[in-house]
């Protein structure tokens, strides 16, 4: 074990799997010798150069493109995509060729493709609307890929290692302001599987389900509330595409009250396909209304008074907690 | 070096532009029937293309398609009977029925996708062509797209980015004038689409579509360019398709003189020409291959008739690896 920040931990995780996978290759823009815009990347042209750490032109829609030809020949590319509010310029490559090429091929081709991103706003790296999206909601909407959100040093890793040896199409979300976050990492090949949620913290009283940032204000708030002898359970899905359902319906089963934080927007969120599910599976458990915390419906402003009044916070999700309580 | 044209292969390639023919003109009479659901968009008039093309290539490289992929498939080396199996949504065509017309996809001839998206399989065969190259195989991709694909982002973008990592991708552009209604005079300033090359820093060459022999021998130099780590070429192939953008499509676009004008360039009936001159076929001979041929597509077309449908319970299947 040591001490790392999430940042260096999903740099190990890429640097592992270079090591351990030749078919491993990164193509993205800034990754190589600057290291990647947020420093994600850092050391890896140095150690394994030009021909398996690749800096694209600004060509987002080609260079996912690029990466689903070669993944369909043999490969195993690891894209970044600077900010996933550019993504939208590669949606053709990714929803309409890498989640259909397996179906449409009768099940003869297989893309294992890894799309790394980052998403998020506020703090010192709001940058507003085009800089600060989260659209995680968009690719659970597309069946035939993965979607995956790590929230800790650890998840990061052992997610993104998964996600490199997984075959199909993953789409892979870091949250900017998590990379300064430390965290206990192994230091041994491990993985943290797709597919299965994570309990961050045990309660009896009510299941909160969160990630991201969001997930960090969840668990202190938790803290806060357990003075008051409010004892919140903490799930971190990890996975949003495929969900872990079971945990999450399980959870609710056990408190009865249900509360969805995300910091993408409320409307259209994954918040409400996450409520559905346990109103589908959980009715008869559920003692109280679900509740929901997500950024009010509108692009994040630069003006701080306003970034903070859109963005969701560990206030409005106490607000939450204490209503579903009622 | 790719392989000279003997009269071997010269046959070949008739054989091919001919199977490529009746079988388009059986899957269009089919849907005129209503046997075939969907729309499908006949290669009829533009043979020379593909077989020209694919004829310069090896068994082991790769193509990527379009919505228009029968024609190329069939030059690469698939089976009739898998492709109409596909077209007719069948469990025994290439796709398992998953695809149809638009999609066909014979992964065993090296048809790596027929995309039905403009331009969306131009960077996945620059994404094929890294692949040969980061392991060294000397594989060389083809990719067919139209005149109008060469207005997209995809075109822009994938030229580019083969060309700046010199990859072994050959670009072949079917200038068949027409994207669905709009001529490529109306949509583009340039009169030659190979002109863009330029402002890539790659080769560029216009070519009579229309002669398969000039299309293989086009095709040769930018594969060979490409097998010895010289990086891509762009082709413009000059041709026309006799037909509509689908089967049925009114042509208000057009003129039935003008459609007139080009079929008298079939491009089989020039390759007829030829080889009877070069007394490599006569007319008996010619009649011969025809009615063999024929044959051949019915058959083939009777097989994939007489192939299962999938079962309704396989809809969910194979759409992730660890889900089947």
């Amino acid at each position: 074990m040591h001490r790392i920040t999430y940042r260096e931990a999903i740099n190990e995780a890429l640097r592992e799997e270079l090591l351990r996978d030749e078919n491993v290759f990164l193509m993205g823009e800034d990754i190589g010798k600057h290291g990647g815009a947020f420093a994600v990347t850092k050391g890896l042209w140095e150690e394994f150069g030009s021909n398996r750490i690749k800096d694209t032109p600004i060509s987002e829609n080609t260079i996912v493109g690029c990466g689903v030809g070669a993944a369909i020949t043999g490969m195993r590319p690891v894209i970044e995509i600077m900010f996933i509010d550019f993504i939208t310029l590669a949606l053709d490559q990714i929803v309409n060729h890498a989640a259909k090429i397996r179906y449409l091929s009768g099940g003869q081709q297989k893309v294992p493709l890894v799309i790394r991103t980052q998403q998020g706003g506020g703090g010192e790296k709001g940058t507003a609307a085009q800089h600060s999206q989260c659209l995680e909601a968009w690719f659970v909407h597309v069946p035939g890929l993965k979607v995956v959100l790590p929230s800790t040093p650890c998840d990061a890793k052992g997610l993104l290692k998964a996600s490199i040896r997984d075959d199909n199409p993953v789409i892979y979300i870091e949250h900017k302001n998590c990379y300064p976050l430390q965290g206990e990492v192994p230091q041994n090949d491990y993985i943290v599987p797709l597919g299965r949620a994570d309990i961050k913290r045990k309660g009896k009283d009510v299941t909160v389900i969160a990630n991201g940032l969001l997930l960090h204000s969840t668990l202190k708030v938790a803290e806060e509330l357990k003075r008051e002898g409010i004892e919140v359970e903490v799930i971190d899905p990890l996975t949003f595409s495929p969900l872990d359902k079971k945990t999450i319906t399980d959870s609710v089963k056990k408190t009865g009250r249900a509360v969805i934080v995300h910091e993408a927007c409320k409307t259209g969120g994954i918040g409400g396909e996450i409520g559905m599910i346990i109103l589908e599976e959980a009715f008869d458990y559920l003692d109280a209304p679900i509740q929901r915390v997500g950024a009010l419906d509108a692009p994040i402003s630069f003006s701080l008074p306003e970034e903070m009044r859109i963005l969701p916070d560990e206030k409005r999700i106490k607000v939450a907690i204490r209503k579903v309580l009622e | 070096m790719s392989k000279k044209l003997d009269k071997e292969t010269m046959l070949k390639m008739y054989h091919k532009m001919v199977e490529i023919r009746f079988f388009e003109l059986t899957a269009s009479e089919l849907f005129k029937k209503g046997q075939i659901k969907g729309s499908i968009h006949p290669y009829i008039g533009q043979e020379a293309v593909g077989v020209g093309a694919c004829f310069a290539l090896n068994s082991g490289d790769y193509i990527t398609t379009t919505h228009r992929p029968h024609g190329h498939n069939l030059a690469k080396g698939a089976n009739m009977s898998r492709i109409f199996a596909e077209i007719l949504g069948k469990v025994t065509g290439y796709n398992r029925g998953r695809g149809g017309s638009m999609h066909v996809a014979a992964l065993e001839a090296g048809t790596l996708i027929a995309s039905a998206v403009v331009g969306g399989n131009i960077p996945i065969a620059v994404g094929a062509a890294l692949t040969s190259k980061m392991k060294k195989t000397s594989q060389v991709t083809l990719c067919f797209f139209g005149e109008g694909a060469t207005n997209t982002g995809n075109f822009h973008e994938s030229l580019n980015l083969a060309a700046i990592w010199h990859l072994p991708v050959v670009f072949m552009c079917e200038n068949n004038i027409y994207a669905v209604s709009t001529p490529i005079y109306y949509s583009t300033l340039i009169e030659n689409i190979s002109i863009r090359a330029k402002g890539y820093g790659i080769p560029g060459i216009t070519v009579d579509g229309n002669d398969v022999v000039a299309v293989y021998e086009t095709t040769s130099e930018g594969v060979d360019r490409a097998r010895r780590g010289n990086g891509p070429t762009l082709i413009e192939a000059k041709t026309y398709r006799w037909e509509g953008h689908y089967v049925g499509e009114p042509r208000v676009y057009r003129t039935r003189e003008e459609e007139e004008k080009w079929k008298k360039r079939d491009p089989i009936q020039r390759f007829e020409k030829k080889l009877l001159e070069m007394q490599i076929l006569d007319e008996g001979r010619i009649q011969q291959i025809k009615e063999e041929i024929g044959k051949k597509v019915t058959e083939a077309l009777q097989w994939a008739l007489n192939s299962p449908l999938p079962s309704a319970e396989d809809a969910t299947r194979f759409i992730y690896t660890d889900e089947d």
